[in-house]
């Protein structure tokens, strides 16, 4: 079983497009989102409604803090994500927030553990950015795979030794096995809007039964999606960020 | 501890046969494996020691290995065929490679020149292939090397191995994760566990035993004294022997530098630096025969403790092999611009290069000419000229360049053939010119080089573009 990983969408239609036929090329037979669905892009309506199907096809799905932000302002973001936020509260139905609201903040299943940012304290939004809060995370949980997003760029954490987290740079494409005798955790990276000078969509492969995970980059249609932003009145500086990758 | 299986045990299908070794973190079996899997060629078992009272580094070496020995392939590694499951029985299976261990034959070192020569450039052209596939393994030594009937060495156990491409889950296995004492790397002392010049270092350890029949850092069995190798010049191979000649300690006190950016960029530049001795450049390395004196030593060791060792940026060091083919037959040839300008463009872009210049001519008339230049001597002569004119307005120092006039009727498998002994990572040569297209491009040298050789080869048109100014 392949399980395909994706986060921080953020309303990126073109890029989630480009990933899900990526996984599915792929071999991917379930799907995972990790949550931030919508905020920073121009198509909250249709990237929810996408997830929402796969959802009743029994994918997983967890709730982000762009997602919570919907329903429930927290006056945590920028003028530009806050624009954001608008756009996708006045762009979606009464029940596509509804599904948002009653996402779980963190999914189990078996030893798989789903959270958008942290699975210690998962509402607080810690973004995972060093061994150290790694650790803190799997020492929340008993999973021997923890999947998150929040953080934008793809990591793998591994536990070297007895609550010894150690970070690891992944290359896209190279299938890493990941034994279930240790722990590991997965940052399995953004597909709507990359942050390290590549515009290229992330998202992350989980073979279940090979224990191997692959992280990938994903070429899709960023000016695209940069144009959406700007025609639907969003700050300029969203659709730069989408198209340079920063 | 696991039991030792007894002869003819069954594991997963294979059956069990003679134990060939046991010790250090291993056993390993000889086995024959299900008819219906055979393989076709002949397969041990290698059992990792895990047990309670064995370290956990038996465990997380198994995973290393597990996880980098599929990803290899060529001549240098042992075929891998299988793995067992690390919660039942872990095993891994691979091609039995027969030979004579590396450490059979240090056994009988000092070994004479030539030998040391063969050996070592076989040792070398081994790392490389294991190198070009972003693999260091940081714990050669004689017990990790056997040797093919014919010549050609192979490497075992990739049990402390990194890959640039996978998590190093020896990271933290800092006590045990360097290597063995005699043959461990400064890097690895200082903990960084992904630079391939640290298997330069080893491979100049071994070099010194097989010369000498000595170890340069002896066998610390504390850290403090592997520490000594930070600063401490080995007694200079020539002091052990004053048969060795100047060449080869220059050659091996390079390996043994503890800066890893005064050694050897790559194990392809020091095997090809055995095999040509001529073109070893000397300098105060291969002088001196009584080692470094003590005024010295507390300036190395003050430097040593000082220094912060540079931590390469990638696993595979930039240092490319280059081998331009120039048809020195004829000088005024017009594609000879467009292949400078080409050379130079390439060797721009590698800092680390080593450019190897070919000429192939046809084999001399028999017997002596009427004048110097119709004898053999006489025209290899010339035309070892010409490449050295070809090549001097690049104005390259000589430790990056050597020289080579070949007499061959076969220019293309002569090419072919350099290049692959001299672990060559690009060839550049001309394409067949303009008027000699028609005559077919598939007879060609170009075409023949380009559809054979183990490398990437670069083929050099003449275009309108103007020549000569990069």
């Amino acid at each position: 079983m392949r399980i395909a990983l994706l986060s921080d969408i953020h309303a990126n239609l073109e890029a989630l497009n480009a990933c899900l036929a990526h996984a599915r090329t792929n071999g991917a037979e379930r799907f995972a989102f990790l949550g931030d669905l919508v905020g920073y892009g121009a198509d909250p309506s249709a990237v929810v409604d996408i997830v929402t199907k796969h959802v009743a096809d029994g994918a997983v799905a967890v709730k982000g803090n762009h997602d919570e932000a919907v329903e429930n302002s927290s006056g945590y973001f920028n003028d530009a994500a806050q624009a954001a936020i608008d756009w996708a509260r006045e762009s979606l139905t009464g029940e596509q927030k509804q599904f948002l609201a009653t996402l779980p903040l963190v999914t189990r299943e078996g030893d798989l553990c789903f959270v958008h940012a942290s699975a210690a304290a998962p509402a607080r939004w810690n973004y995972i950015d060093s061994a150290t809060e790694a650790q803190h995370c799997i020492d929340a949980t008993d999973a021997a795979y923890t999947f998150c997003g929040h953080l934008h760029d793809q990591a793998l954490y591994f536990e070297a030794g007895p609550g010894r987290m150690r970070e690891f740079r992944p290359v896209t494409g190279t299938p890493i096995p990941v034994r279930d005798h240790r722990r590991w955790l997965a940052i399995v990276g953004t597909v709507g809007q990359p942050r390290d000078r590549n515009p290229a969509a992330a998202y992350t492969l989980f073979d279940r039964e090979r224990q191997e995970v692959t992280f990938f980059r994903v070429a899709y249609d960023a000016g695209a999606a940069a144009d959406k932003i700007r025609k639907c009145g969003l700050p300029g500086s969203l659709a730069y960020r989408v198209e340079q990758g920063i | 501890m696991l039991e030792r299986f007894a002869p003819g045990a069954q594991l997963d299908g294979f059956v069990v046969g003679e134990c060939i070794h046991s010790g250090g973190n291993a056993f390993i079996y000889k086995v024959t494996p299900p008819p219906s899997r055979d393989p076709g060629f002949p397969i041990v078992l290698k059992v990792p020691a895990i047990g309670r009272a064995q370290p956990t580094i038996s465990i997380v070496s198994f995973e290393m290995e597990e996880m980098i020995h599929p990803l290899l392939s060529g001549n240098h590694v042992p075929r891998f065929f299988a793995v067992g499951d690390l919660s039942a029985t872990p095993y891994i299976a691979m091609e039995w490679i027969e030979g004579e261990g590396l450490a059979a034959i240090v056994r009988r070192a000092p070994l004479p020149l030539d030998e040391v020569v063969r050996v070592g450039a076989a040792l070398a052209d081994a790392v490389s292939s294991v190198h070009a596939q972003e693999v260091v393994h940081l714990d050669l030594k004689p017990e990790n090397f056997i040797l093919r009937p014919n010549g050609e060495a192979v490497i075992l156990d990739f049990g402390f191995a990194h890959h640039a491409r996978y998590p190093d889950l020896l990271a933290e296995e800092q006590h045990f994760a360097a290597g063995s004492a005699p043959y461990v790397s400064p890097e690895q002392l200082h903990k960084d566990r992904s630079d391939p010049r640290s298997d330069l270092f080893a491979l100049g350890v071994l070099l010194y035993e097989l010369a000498t029949g000595t170890q340069p850092f002896g066998a610390p069995t504390t850290y403090a004294g592997m520490r000594d190798r930070l600063w401490r010049a080995p007694p200079p191979p020539r002091s052990v022997d004053a048969r060795i000649p100047p060449w080869l300690q220059e050659v091996i006190l390079r390996c043994l530098e503890p800066t890893a950016d005064v050694r050897y960029q790559s194990a392809a530049h020091l095997a090809f630096d055995l095999r040509h001795p001529d073109q070893v450049p000397l300098t105060e390395r291969s002088a001196s025969t009584d080692g470094v004196g003590l005024l010295a030593n507390v300036g190395r060791w003050w430097r040593g403790r000082r220094d912060k060792l540079p931590v390469a940026r990638t696993a595979r060091i930039q240092a490319p092999m280059i081998m331009v083919a120039i048809d020195t037959l004829h000088p005024e040839d017009e594609r000879h611009p467009a292949l400078q300008w080409t050379t130079r463009q390439i060797i721009s872009l590698n800092p680390e290069f080593r450019l190897l210049c070919v000429s192939v001519i046809s084999a001399a008339p028999l017997g002596e000419g009427r004048t110097d230049q119709e004898t053999a001597s006489g025209r290899h002569m010339e035309h070892v000229l010409r490449l050295r004119q070809w090549i001097e307005p690049l104005k390259l120092p000589a430790s990056r360049l050597s020289l080579h006039v070949v007499e061959s009727a076969s220019a293309g498998d002569t090419l072919l053939q350099l290049a692959r002994a001299n672990n060559v990572d690009l060839i550049v040569l001309g394409a067949p010119w303009p008027k000699q297209k028609k005559l077919a491009w598939l007879r060609s040298v170009a075409s023949n080089v380009t559809a054979n050789a183990h490398c990437s080869v670069h083929v050099v048109r003449v275009t309108r573009r103007p020549q000569g100014h990069p």
